[in-house]
């Protein structure tokens, strides 16, 4: 057996994979044993390195004391709930809702997900592999299967909860919204020592699709998380991730608009603070334009002290053809102290000449003449800090659309900053 | 019609001579000379022969061949965006000579004049009384204190080296660097390779093997360099491969303007072109390095042209030092070409600006790399590139800030404008911060040439390729403001010639 193959054996052993679905996760198996598992010379993972996600047991991750109210509590919500990568019937709601049809990818798998599963995600290993979603593919024990037929009469919220020290899930979900749908799919939590999550979103003509997500606050967990989309002719989709704490999480999105006047957003803010323990946030996002007339935007904003570590790597690839393209993206970057470092690649490929497209990427210290004028008008030090910082995140905060939902993300980012004042 | 009616107002004469002119590939003829070759292929034996011919020392020979010997180990890169083809590298010469050049000639007089004639033809003035040529309109320009000194260097040797006497009396050496390697070995020894080392990346490596010649600068302590240097690169030979090494050593307090031009003969084969360039700067010292690359670059279907691989960089190495790259590429099939700044020294400066076109089926990807090391230093970077036809043109950089290289500040700026919608545009930057008191902004954008812009020309009875080359030369402004005089009109001209027939 080859050497790649061998590591390959090495990683998935002891994993047991869950029902069904045999195609789909024999051809994933095979795409992960060509590809091999990453290393620090692959060019997406040469800031990241992937050796704690490559071992075959995870580094044990205590689960922090956790004393904040739940995320969204006050929201109106169905709640899914997994334990450790284990669905909590208890704690779930009922799988019923009003225009869309719910399933596991535990139970028995409706036709539509056996037809989707693993198909976006094989669609987007080119031409960077990813070899973590393949490894998902082949591997998921569970998930779930959203499928939207019209107006979702009220969000989904997957809950995650980390107890075990050792739990190393791998959930796979899918959502599928036929033309003119809409739903808003909220995560919350950590869910496991070590984490590896796919999830194929395929938006129908028209639809909408809003993904609001928050990971932390466990500080020694590892995730590695895919979103694949396929974005069809004049639908939205729009991502938003609040990530705070995390000894290592690599947050991928490949987003294909393949039909005309669409739109896709992607957006993060991170929050790191390496005295807690080691800090490396990873965001990889890979936007195609293929139709006419369609508008994509990145904002990526990362706050690091103590010796975090920010890292972005985006793409807009405009295919030929792809005309009347309106590609923006930027990464910033601000660095509290003088221990943090980012790191970027912000990149444009683009093959049609009807187009505008801009990158931005900036990296600085807190600006001293603000903090002054701040500090000038009676503010204190660390709060004036904390104002700053929020403000430096608002362009990445306003791609929540929804005010309520938005405002609950700004609480949960103020309770951090107070949490991790100097 | 006459020449004075077709000159229509608010376009002068050069604009109009320049367009009637775009015809093809200006130096695209050969020379007829009879050539001594070394056996095609590249081993021990050749690596061997070149020395030989170059009558190195011992010391020079035991280098080469440790290149060699790593070389033979490593691959060719893959990581920039051209489609690469396959390069056998045991079917090109690695070695061409003209034949008069057996004995080096003692001084120009000695040239073989057909020789002379190449370069003149080309515009190169290696007569020293021919201040400046190659500039059109050069008669009306007060020239009293533009000299240039010129190294010219034919296929795998240098021709010869103007103002060696002038440029002696202020202490500068200014030679080829195999003349270097024999007169000035405790120089050559104590710099080479020490900017670009022998392992830098499979190209500079090939380059450290084969090298045949290339120029030396040396500009010693307080001394402003009295004139500019130059040297002009010509391929001639078919199947020949050009190895050319520089070496710029900038002492204390000193400053040197260097130029370098290339052209080639327009051929259905592809040819190799392998350098490495390295600078030197000491404290205060600065140097400007600006080159004008006009490689053939291959025909309209893309056949021939050269494939330029090119290890450019400087080592600021005292405090202040400062250094300013600039180019213009609008040659060669192949661009792959990052002059880079390494700012080690506190408080020293690094500046690139770019202009790459690439037309037809011509692949650039080129770009700097800024590594700052040390405190409070700068770096700029403007890139402007121009996809025209079937192109692809890359901008990739790097933009590091080491924890220790506090207060430090980059700008970068990398616009990429396309003409048609058959061609690619890329920005691939790296950036990487490890301090908070360092600045770093990076701005790109993409666009088509402005509608708006080319109707007004339009509308004021401007030709469409004429209006798109008014265009183009406005986008790359502030690149070419920062070239010296003469390249600045033989760029704005070439920017022009570059885009032919990739309107409409």
């Amino acid at each position: 057996m080859a050497a790649k193959e061998e590591a390959v054996a090495a990683r998935l052993a002891g994993l047991t994979a869950g029902p069904g679905l045999a195609g789909p996760r024999a051809e994933a198996r095979a795409r992960l044993e060509v590809m091999g598992l990453p290393g620090r010379r692959d060019e997406y993972w040469r800031w990241t390195d992937p050796a704690a996600l490559n071992g075959a047991t995870p580094a044990a991750a205590k689960a922090a004391e956790d004393d904040e109210a739940p995320l969204f509590d006050a929201l109106d919500r169905l709640k899914i709930v997994f334990v450790d990568g284990v669905f909590d019937a208890a704690a779930s709601d009922d799988l019923t809702l009003a225009g869309v049809e719910i399933a596991r990818l535990a139970d028995k798998i409706p036709a539509w997900a056996e037809a989707l599963y693993g198909t976006l995600e094989a669609a987007g290993q080119n031409p960077v592999k990813r070899p973590f979603a393949a490894l998902n593919t082949a591997q998921a024990t569970d998930g779930v299967l959203i499928r939207v037929t019209a107006k979702a009469e009220k969000p989904i919220n997957l809950i995650y909860v980390h107890k075990s020290e050792t739990s190393d899930p791998i959930l796979h979900h899918l959502v599928h919204l036929e033309p003119g749908a809409e739903l808003t799919l909220l995560e919350t939590g950590p869910a496991g020592a070590r984490f590896n999550k796919v999830m194929e979103v395929d938006v129908g003509s028209g639809a909408s699709f809003h993904h609001i997500r928050a990971q932390g606050p466990d500080s020694e967990c590892r995730a590695v998380t895919h979103i694949f989309a396929r974005v069809a002719e004049k639908a939205l989709f729009k991502s938003f991730t609040l990530t705070v704490n995390g000894a290592l999480t690599r947050n991928e999105a490949v987003i294909e608009i393949i039909g005309n006047d669409a739109v896709a957003h992607v957006a993060g803010a991170a929050l790191g603070d390496g005295a807690t323990g080691p800090f490396l946030h990873d965001d990889t996002v890979f936007v195609t334009h293929q139709g006419l007339r369609c508008e994509s935007r990145q904002v990526f904003k990362k706050v690091l002290k103590h010796g975090a570590i920010g890292t972005f790597q985006g793409k807009i690839l405009v295919k030929p053809g792809a005309q009347k393209t309106d590609g923006y993206q930027i990464s910033q970057s601000l660095l509290l102290d003088d221990d943090s470092q980012f790191l970027a690649k912000p990149e444009l490929e683009i093959y049609a000449d009807d187009v505008k497209c801009s990158h931005g990427s900036t990296t600085g210290a807190i600006d001293e003449t603000a903090l002054f004028y701040l500090r000038s008008r009676g503010v204190p030090e660390e709060e004036a800090k904390g104002l700053l910082v929020l403000s430096f995140l608002a362009d990445a905060i306003d791609e929540i659309e929804d005010a309520g939902l938005k405002e609950d993300i700004v609480a949960r980012l103020e309770t951090w900053l107070a949490r991790h004042r100097d | 019609m006459t020449q004075e009616q077709d000159i229509r107002e608010g376009v002068d004469r050069e604009t109009v001579e320049t367009v009637q002119n775009m015809g093809s590939y200006k130096y695209g003829w050969e020379t007829e000379i009879e050539m001594e070759y070394a056996p095609k292929g590249i081993s021990e034996e050749i690596v061997r022969l070149i020395s030989a011919k170059n009558n190195e020392p011992e010391w020079m020979l035991e280098w080469r061949l440790e290149a060699y010997r790593r070389w033979v180990e490593m691959e060719m890169p893959d990581w920039a965006l051209l489609k690469l083809p396959e390069i056998d590298y045991q079917d090109l010469y690695y070695y061409a000579r003209p034949k008069s050049m057996a004995t080096k000639p003692k001084s120009l007089e000695e040239v073989d004049p057909k020789l002379l004639a190449t370069y003149e033809k080309l515009g190169i003035p290696l007569k020293e009384q021919m201040i400046l040529a190659g500039v059109e309109g050069a008669e009306n320009i007060d020239l009293s204190n533009r000299q240039v000194a010129v190294d010219a260097v034919f296929d795998s040797v240098s021709v010869g080296t103007t103002f060696k006497e002038k440029l002696a009396e202020a202490g500068v050496i200014f030679c080829s660097i195999s003349e270097a390697i024999k007169e000035h070995p405790e120089l050559v020894k104590q710099y080479l390779g020490t900017v670009v080392p022998q392992t830098d990346n499979f190209f500079a490596t090939l380059n450290c093997a084969v090298f045949s010649d290339g120029s030396f600068v040396y500009v010693p302590p307080g001394t402003r360099c009295p004139m500019e240097l130059s040297t002009y690169f010509r391929i001639n030979a078919e199947n020949t491969g050009q190895f050319e090494r520089t070496l710029i050593i900038c002492d204390k307090g000193a400053y040197v303007s260097y130029l370098e031009g290339c052209t080639a003969p327009k051929r259905d084969t592809a040819q190799l072109h392998a350098a490495v360039v390295e600078i030197v700067i000491m404290e205060d010292a600065e140097v400007k390095y600006s080159t004008v690359q006009n490689w053939f670059p291959g025909d309209e279907d893309g056949k021939g042209g050269i494939y330029n691989f090119v290890t450019k960089r400087a080592d600021c190495r005292g405090a202040r030092a400062k250094v300013m790259w600039t180019q213009v590429e609008t040659g060669s099939a192949i661009t792959w070409k990052y002059p880079s700044c390494i700012l080690r020294g506190d408080e020293s400066q690094g500046e690139f600006y770019s202009i790459a076109i690439a037309n037809n089926f011509q692949q650039a990807d080129t770009g700097t790399k800024m590594v700052h090391l040390g405190k409070n230093t700068r770096s700029r970077i403007v890139s402007k590139g121009i996809s025209a036809g079937q192109a692809q043109n890359t901008y990739r950089g790097l933009v590091s800030m080491h924890p220790r290289a506090k207060n430090s500040r980059n700008y970068t700026q990398c616009d990429s404008l396309l003409i048609g919608d058959k061609c690619g545009a890329h920005t691939v930057p790296y950036i990487e911060v490890k301090n908070n008191s360092s600045r770093v902004e990076h701005e790109a954008t993409t666009s088509k040439v402005d509608d708006d812009q080319l109707f007004y020309c339009r509308a004021r009875g401007v030709g469409e390729e004429e209006a798109v080359a008014l265009v183009v030369n406005g986008f790359c402004r502030e690149v070419l403001q920062a070239l010296p005089m003469e390249f600045a009109m033989e760029a704005q001209s070439l920017v022009a010639i570059s885009l032919e027939g990739s309107v409409g």
